[in-house]
């Protein structure tokens, strides 16, 4: 575990604007609503034939996977490629012993590369904060995924995912469901999901998956999940993170889908109108039953479309208009 | 603070006029009208109708290929681009409100060579406002004008259209 403090002291940089990209927790609602609007505009350019803009141009981005990903991994570099970026992706698996002293080595090794930006996947909490706490003021870092703390990528593609099919958040009822204790998608999610003032959020899962005091996140706990799914807008699944358990918390898979899987028939006691998400990779059969992940309710691929452009949108953000004001000078004389 | 408005009826007739001779002169076979967001599109309506243009019109944004990137950002709403055809070996005429630097020209170009190589590019400004920084002209021009350097001019529309000269409000 690395030492927390305001994100928003290094997020953010003197004039307001995304600098680096750590957390939902704390950003404004007009900040993540700069995030979507700015999303939507790459949605539309990923439509086109020429699916490249310059934005990037001449910058060095390199994915630091200190924990195995595919599609988060493959989705940024994706995003990195269409702003016209050099990508480089290095895999590294650590040994759980003196993390700090490698980080800061590894770390140095790349910035005598001259990159420009970092995408951090690390296994610990706050690992990205600590890389951003350790750049060169040039470079910007955006969090992958980091322990069990925060995926803020990942919350604002299902914030755009919603956005599209919901028109907005106000009227929302919102259910995420499964292994919250390990996810660092839920935390973000629920963040994400009171900045932007949906109405009602509920975590539902068995109390061995519940952190503790989650309520204070401003949130409805059950563990039932019929009750819990009665009229919700939104199904956010989440994936059951059977790699991050240490003890017994759960007696079996298949018990943990019959009392919170989704299934057909669980999706009926949802509003008419809702809608399915999941982060992926899907377990079938364990969270999910096949005919409602790949039902009409379900956005899990419309899910990795959008995750580009939010990757394309904050990629751009924290290197966009961030003359520093030595430069600023400079270019005035 | 809006300062004056000029109207701009008279300069669209005659762009008209003007763009219909070149097209001419130059045996701009079959054109492709090309406007550039939001103002140069308005205009960009409006000649493709009054000259009764067949292929339909393509709309340009330019966000994602400005310049200042590094330095301003990103403006959030970028509108989609939306070329309706093939732009390889056509006839481009880019149409915008008002030249300046000629950095947004720079960009649009830059941005249509991304789609193929046109077969050449005529530019239409409605107004010329006589501050290049690029070497970059236009072909036909509604007219010119001097701003004070705490002047600046925006089209109003799309319908009517007119140019208002406001004062900045932080010169």
């Amino acid at each position: 575990m690395f030492e927390q403090q305001d994100p928003n002291l290094i997020q953010l940089n003197s004039a307001g604007q995304l600098k680096h990209f750590l957390t939902t927790e704390g950003l404004s609602r007009e900040m993540l609503t700069e995030i979507l609007d700015t999303a939507d505009s790459f949605v539309d350019m990923s439509a086109q034939q020429v699916k490249k803009v310059p934005l990037l141009r001449g910058k060095t981005v390199v994915n630091l996977f200190f924990e195995a990903s595919t599609r988060t991994a493959s989705t940024f570099e994706l995003a990195a490629k269409r702003l016209s970026a050099d990508v480089l992706n290095l895999n590294i698996k650590t040994s759980s012993t003196s993390k700090g002293e490698t980080l800061k080595d590894t770390l140095m090794t790349m910035e005598a590369m001259h990159s420009d930006m970092f995408i951090v996947r690390h296994s610990d909490s706050g690992a990205a904060h600590y890389i951003a706490s350790n750049v060169t003021p040039h470079v910007a870092v955006i969090n992958a995924g980091d322990g069990r703390h925060a995926h803020p990528t990942q919350a604002m593609l299902d914030m755009l995912t919603i956005r599209q099919h919901k028109g907005g958040f106000e009227h929302l009822t919102v259910a995420i469901v499964g292994d919250i204790l390990h996810s660092r998608v839920a935390r973000s999610q629920i963040h994400a999901l009171r900045t932007l003032g949906a109405r009602e959020i509920r975590v539902i899962g068995p109390t061995t998956l519940l952190p503790r005091h989650i309520e204070a996140l401003g949130v409805t706990v059950y563990t039932d999940m019929c009750q819990g799914l009665k009229d919700v807008d939104v199904v956010m699944m989440l994936r059951l993170q059977k790699e991050r358990m240490q003890s017994a918390l759960l007696p079996s898979e298949s018990e943990f889908y019959s009392l919170y899987g989704l299934t057909e028939e669980k999706l009926k006691l949802t509003h008419p109108d809702s809608i399915v998400m999941h982060p992926g990779p899907i377990n079938r059969g364990v969270e999910i039953e096949t005919s409602v992940a790949d039902g009409p309710k379900s956005m899990i691929l419309k899910q990795v479309t959008n995750g580009i452009a939010v990757r394309m949108a904050v990629m751009s953000m924290a290197m966009g208009g961030q003359m520093t004001d030595h430069q600023a000078e400079r270019e005035s004389e | 603070m809006v300062s004056g408005v000029i109207k701009v009826d008279h300069l669209l007739t005659k762009m008209a006029e003007d763009l219909t001779t070149l097209i001419k002169v130059r045996q701009l076979d079959n054109p492709m009208v090309i406007g550039i967001h939001t103002g140069g599109v308005w205009l960009a309506e409006h000649l493709h109708q009054q000259l009764g243009i067949e292929s339909p019109l393509g709309t340009l944004d330019i966000s994602f290929y400005r310049d200042d990137f590094s330095r301003a950002g990103l403006n959030p709403k970028v509108q989609p681009s939306a070329l309706p055809s093939a732009t390889e070996d056509r006839h481009i005429i880019l149409v915008d409100d008002v030249i300046m630097s000629g950095r947004t020209i720079r960009a649009a170009m830059n941005e249509l060579f991304d789609y193929g190589r046109p077969a050449s590019i005529t530019l239409v400004t409605l107004l010329d406002l006589n501050r290049r920084e690029l070497p970059i002209q236009a072909d036909v021009t509604g007219d010119t004008l001097q701003l004070a350097d705490d002047e600046q001019v925006k089209l109003t529309g799309p319908v009517p259209l007119a140019l208002e000269i406001r004062k900045k409000d932080n010169p």
